[in-house]
């Protein structure tokens, strides 16, 4: 595969800031991500005494037992899935995914990140050899660990709005402010090479709070805000635009109003996936293939309304159809529905991904059959190169072209999320066991 | 079509209270009625947990919008341990009939005659026994998915639990090995004999859930506002006096101006002092509390470290 995804056809103009922001904290083990959490609960003053009073060992308060809520966690000290916890300042809702380092828990990250409008990735200076960046003409760029890499990678490939470098453990660095340079130098650098768009680097001590909740002023050179003013600042996801309507039905209300009625009118309940519906307008049912007038739209809460991309709608046809959960309305002529797709996976499953084998395949609320066809490629995290490769095991990232049971109106992941994506699920152990995100026709190999 | 049916699909429509910003609670009610939903069309036969408590009569609120009065497509299940607040069980059956809802209530006490249920001491708490007659039920009905009223801001093993969580045949939770939960696309996959346990509203807050308690005027049993009551001071809590819970020796009985903020087993739960009467007086003082709201009210939370989180694992809601 190309490391390089497309970049995406929304701008940042029509994400708001009005509504919570949804952002993950990742990066490698021992990073600081459970700290940098505990430090922006308290510092915000969500935390509560008893909360605190729980974390407090011998004397010495440890910020990462807030959110390692598992007693295998503080048992290892190590974070294994995702903590959501939640605050606010006066300025914004925040909702928290505290995601693991551990590349054995990369599925937890993924699920962290699926659902973020920001991630934070952790960089710890201390582990890095950034001294030595002239000396033997290597690049610093190599030095990045391995799951900052990959974490970087996995938020840009599942589109995250806003992804930013957190430079922490600074303080613990007598040359803080080269370091801090040097650092943010080879971050930029993975970037470009990467073709991820950096919305800041902040240096931080997660332990001191410097730049956490507010500046520290005069240091390492740095004058940009805080790490949370930055994120009270940054847009939640916008919808995908200029995509027609696309609407996967996902329960179908059969109302039969007592008294006159001898037939029972359907209403269909899905959340439009892209586009708007609104009554007078022509659908297509997929795989039926036939076509029906929208009668009748309404909202979550059963108003009349014209719903747009992201929210719940009920839909109202003007005659019956055979449609059930599952089945896509959508815009007619708008959508090829194929049988093969090519898509780039990132894999979570122990069990590797081999070529011939047949899994369940969701997308929007439709499952269907999918045969891996065979495996294009897979991502080298290190290099960005990509090599072949025979099977995708577990935590890695990789092309694949899928033959599909049954047809489904797809597009390229990079323009719309809601019909680019999709999880397969292993027939036997029920597993949930890649993100499926399909690459334009064009770059089949 | 037909005018009158076109009108039937309607919900009346709701007025919210001029000063609040709606936009977080609009967003935090669309993604709970479309896991109402998710749930309704993707199981054979779920049940939602209903205990009368503000948590699951939101929860209910949400499912009367989803679906409307008389329409919610599952039972409600609740678990009795014998030990309720009468006003509680009291708001929880009127409510299962204004809705129109059919109530299934299954007790701690016929476990106990049955003897699946065994006490270490006739005082013990009921509360984590609550796991047993639950997994019986889920065994009795066959049900294969559980909507529960939890928040991940209530608890720290809560903070970790995916949306649809996956339960094994002995209905045990395998934190250290959940599903992945991607966007919205949810595995809601089952052997048999297996089943999940669906929070739907995972990402509120009690605050979030105050000031939609407050904009929906949703209708709570009494004890949850200010009223006068016997309660011993223990540990720092305040414990109501009743005759599952007598005072200790050396302990005083005093009356104190008191509401909950959480309600369950009586042996376990704790009111806090306060003088709101209304919802939005709860919404004021939440805003300034500085206790959580299991630390202020749950005995049952305090014993380990790890009390809620082997709770979950053994089957508990």
């Amino acid at each position: 595969m190309s490391a390089t995804i497309a970049t995406p056809a929304t701008s940042d103009v029509h994400g708001d800031t009005g509504t919570a922001l949804r952002f993950i904290t990742c990066g490698s083990v021992d990073d600081g991500k459970s700290t940098l959490i505990g430090r922006l609960l308290v510092d915000s003053k969500t935390v509560l005494q008893d909360q605190l009073a729980g974390v407090q060992r011998g004397g010495e308060t440890d910020l990462a037992l807030l959110t390692d809520g598992l007693s295998a966690e503080r048992e290892q000290g190590i974070t294994i899935d995702v903590a959501y916890r939640y605050f606010s300042t006066a300025k914004r809702k925040f909702i928290i995914g505290d995601a693991p380092g551990h590349e054995q828990y990369t599925r937890n990250m993924v699920t962290a990140v699926s659902a973020a409008d920001a991630a934070v990735v952790l960089v710890d200076a201390t582990k890095l050899a950034w001294a030595a960046e002239v000396e033997d003409g290597t690049v610093v760029k190599r030095e990045l660990l391995p799951q900052t890499r990959r974490h970087t990678l996995l938020a840009h490939l599942l589109r995250v709005q806003s992804i930013v470098f957190a430079v922490n453990k600074l303080d613990a660095i007598d040359d803080a402010a080269l370091a801090f340079e040097r650092i943010s130098t080879a971050l930029n650098a993975f970037a470009e090479a990467a073709g991820v768009k950096v919305a800041a680097i902040v240096p931080i001590s997660a332990l001191k709070g410097w730049n956490v909740a507010t500046r520290h002023a005069d240091w390492v050179g740095y004058e940009g805000p805080s790490l949370l003013e930055l994120l009270e600042d940054l847009p939640v996801t916008a919808q995908d635009e200029a995509v027609p309507f696309a609407f996967p039905v996902q329960w179908v209300e059969k109302f039969s109003a007592s008294a006159d009625t001898s037939q029972g009118r359907r209403v269909f309940w899905g959340r439009v996936a892209s586009g708007h519906v609104e009554p007078g307008q022509r659908v297509t049912v997929l795989p039926s293939n036939q076509t029906a007038t929208v009668a009748q739209v309404l909202s979550h809460t059963r108003q009349p309304k014209t719903v747009h991309a992201g929210h719940s709608a009920g839909i109202v046809l003007d005659h019956e159809l055979d449609v059930s959960r599952g089945d896509w309305l959508l815009a007619p002529e708008a959508f090829e529905p194929v049988r093969e797709i090519t898509a780039t996976v990132a894999w979570l499953d122990d069990e590797p991904l081999v070529a011939g084998r047949v899994y369940w395949a969701l997308q929007g609320h439709r499952w269907v059959k999918a045969k891996v066809a065979r495996i294009v490629d897979r991502v080298n995290i290190t290099t960005l190169e990509s090599e072949p490769a025979t099977q995708l095991e577990a935590n890695s990232i990789g092309d694949v072209v899928l033959a599909l049971q049954q047809p489904l109106a797809v597009l390229p992941f990079a323009q719309s999320r809601a019909l680019g994506s999709l999880v397969l699920v292993d027939t036997a152990s029920h597993r949930t066991s890649a993100a499926v995100l399909v690459q334009p026709p064009a770059a089949k190999a | 079509m037909n005018a009158r049916t076109e009108a039937d699909l309607l919900q009346p429509p709701m007025h919210s209270p001029a000063n609040l910003s709606n936009t977080h609670l609009d967003a935090l009610e669309e993604e709970t009625i479309f896991i109402l939903r998710e749930v309704a069309a993707a199981f054979e036969r779920p049940t939602l947990l209903f205990s009368g408590g503000k948590d699951s009569l939101v929860l209910l609120k949400c499912a009367e919008k989803a679906f409307g009065v008389g329409r919610i497509p599952y039972p409600l299940l609740m678990i009795d341990t014998g030990h309720n607040f009468p006003e509680v069980t009291a708001y929880r059956d009127q409510r299962a009939q204004e809705l129109g809802a059919e109530l299934i209530v299954r007790s701690v006490e016929d476990s106990m005659k049955r003897g699946t249920v065994r006490l270490a001491h006739p005082g013990e708490s009921r509360n984590a026994h609550q796991s047993v007659t639950l997994l019986e039920a889920i065994e009795e009905f066959r049900f294969d998915a559980l909507i529960g009223g939890a928040r991940r801001d209530e608890e720290k093993a809560r903070a970790k639990e995916r949306i649809f969580s996956h339960r094994d045949s002995f209905g045990q939770w395998q934190p250290k090995d959940q599903r992945p939960e991607l966007w919205t696309l949810f595995n809601t996959r089952l052997a048999p004999g297996e089943h999940f346990r669906v929070f739907p509203i995972s990402n509120w807050t009690e605050l979030d859930v105050w000031q939609y308690i407050e904009r929906e005027n949703v209708g709570l049993p009494s004890i949850y506002y200010t009223h006068k009551r016997e309660v011993v001071e223990r540990r720092g809590l305040l414990v109501p006096v009743t005759e599952l819970t007598p005072p200790r020796d050396g302990e005083t009985v005093q009356v104190r101006d008191v509401r909950f903020r959480t309600v369950g087993d009586i042996t376990t739960t704790c009111p806090v002092e306060s003088l709101a009467a209304g919802a939005g007086d709860v919404v004021l003082e939440t805003l300034s509390v500085d206790v959580s709201e299991r630390g202020a009210t749950r005995m049952d939370d305090m014993t380990s470290e790890a009390s809620m989180e082997k709770r979950k694992k053994d089957g508990y809601f």
